[in-house]
C-alpha cells in the first residue's frame, strides 16, 4: 500500500498533463477499398490514473455535478465524436 | 387526465431534488470505498437532511414519490396518477 | 427489499421522434455491455464477496437500475408515436411484427438478453476485474452511439451515463484495492 501511495501521488500529477485522448496510425494497406483513416483514437479516462482517489478532491456545485455526471472534476471526461468533420 | 400539462414548477422542483439526489449518490459511492472520511459524512448527512426537505415540499404539490409507505397518500390513493417518470 | 421512486436519476430529454436512434440505443437496455447485465450482475455477485465491498456492489447495482429506467425512457420517447412505416424505415419492421412499439430486452442486432452475458465466480478478484472491465465497455459503447446520434439532448443524457461509468471503474478500482490490502487498509491515508 505504501507503494501505492507514492504511485498515486505521482499519477495525480499525470492527471493533469495527460490528455484522456490518444492515437496511432494504423497501416494504410494498397489495396484498402475504403478512404482510409490515417489517424485512429482512444479514450484514456482519468479512471487509469487516479489511483484511490485521495480524500478532500475538490467538487462541482451540485447543479453542476448532475450536468456533468460526476460530483469530482478530477474524474470528469467528456467525450465527442474525434472523427466528426466540423 | 390525459392532455393535462404539468406546470413549470413540476420540472424545476424536481429537478432540485434530482440535483441533490445525484451529490448524495456520488457521495454515497465515494464513502463506500472511504469509510473513514468523516467531513465527507458530515456533507452526506447534510444533503440527505436538505434532500427531506425538498421531497416534501414535492411532494404536497404533486403527489407521492415513493411507496410502500415511505410517502403519505391523499383520497383517493395518490400512487396510481400519473405522470411515470417517462412520461414527462 | 427495492423501494421505487416515481422520477430519474436524470431529467431525460430527446430532440425529436427518431426510431432509429432507439434502435441503437436499446444495445444499452438488453445488450451483454448494458445497463440491465450490469444491475444483475453486481446484484449477484454481492452475495459471495467480502464484507467490505457488499455495500458497493448494492449502491452501483441499484444505480444501474436507474440507468436502465433513463434508456427505457429514450427509446420510449424516440419511439412514441411513431407509425407501423416510421419502425420499418428505421429498421425496426422485424421488431415490430414481435413487439409492436414495446421495448423488450435484446440488443441492437436483436440478440434476446442471456444470463451467459454476466459471470459470478465467486472469486473477488476475477469478479471485481470483470465489474471493471463490463464499465469501460459500456462506456465504449455509449462513445459508439454518441458518434452516430445526433441529437443534442439525447447526447446530454447520453454523456451523462457515459460520465458515470467512469466513476463506477474508479470505485471498482478501489474495491480491488480494499480487498488485496483487507488488513492493513489504515495505512492508505
Amino acid at each position: 500500500m505504501e507503494n501505492f501511495m507514492i504511485n498515486n501521488t505521482m499519477n495525480n500529477a499525470n492527471v493533469m498533463q495527460q490528455s484522456t485522448r490518444k492515437s496511432y496510425e494504423p497501416f494504410v494497406g494498397r489495396y484498402d477499398p475504403c478512404k482510409p483513416i490515417t489517424v485512429k483514437y482512444y479514450e484514456t479516462p482519468p479512471q487509469l490514473y487516479l489511483g484511490f482517489q485521495p480524500p478532500g478532491l475538490e467538487q462541482f456545485p451540485p447543479p453542476e455535478a448532475l450536468k456533468r455526471g460526476t460530483l469530482w472534476p478530477a474524474l470528469y471526461a467528456p467525450y465527442s465524436n474525434p472523427y466528426e468533420t466540423p | 387526465m390525459a392532455n393535462k400539462t404539468l406546470p413549470d414548477d413540476y420540472y424545476q422542483l424536481l429537478e432540485e431534488i434530482q440535483i441533490l439526489d445525484f451529490t448524495l449518490v456520488e457521495l454515497n459511492l465515494y464513502l463506500d470505498t472511504h469509510p473513514d472520511d468523516l467531513e465527507a459524512i458530515k456533507q452526506f448527512n447534510t444533503y440527505t437532511r436538505k434532500a427531506k426537505e425538498l421531497r416534501q415540499q414535492f411532494e404536497e404539490r404533486f403527489g407521492p414519490l415513493m411507496h410502500f409507505g415511505h410517502s403519505y397518500s391523499t383520497h383517493p390513493w395518490a400512487w396510481n396518477e400519473p405522470p411515470w417518470p417517462w412520461q414527462v | 427489499m427495492w423501494i421505487y421512486e416515481k422520477k430519474l436519476q436524470y431529467p431525460v430529454r430527446v430532440s425529436t421522434c427518431n426510431p432509429m436512434l432507439a434502435r441503437f440505443l436499446i444495445e444499452q437496455y438488453g445488450g451483454a455491455d448494458g445497463e440491465l447485465s450490469a444491475a444483475l450482475r453486481y446484484l449477484n455477485q454481492r452475495y459471495s464477496i467480502p464484507d467490505k465491498v457488499i455495500g458497493l456492489l448494492t449502491d452501483i447495482g441499484t444505480e444501474e437500475f436507474a440507468h436502465l429506467e433513463m434508456i427505457a425512457t429514450m427509446v420510449y420517447k424516440l419511439t412514441k408515436d411513431a407509425t407501423p412505416e416510421q419502425m420499418k424505415e428505421a429498421g425496426l419492421g422485424d421488431h415490430y411484427a414481435n413487439h409492436d412499439n414495446a421495448l423488450f430486452y435484446h440488443d441492437a442486432a436483436g440478440n434476446p438478453w442471456t444470463a451467459s452475458y454476466i459471470q459470478a465466480k465467486g472469486d473477488p478478484i476475477a469478479d471485481l476485474y470483470e465489474d471493471i472491465a463490463a464499465e469501460e465497455k459500456a462506456r465504449a459503447t455509449y462513445q459508439w452511439i454518441i458518434n452516430m446520434s445526433d441529437d443534442p439532448f439525447l447526447n446530454e443524457g447520453l454523456s451523462f451515463l457515459r460520465e458515470r461509468e467512469i466513476v463506477h471503474s474508479q470505485r471498482f478500482r478501489e474495491a480491488v484495492e480494499l480487498i488485496k490490502d483487507a488488513n492493513s487498509q489504515k495505512k492508505i491515508f
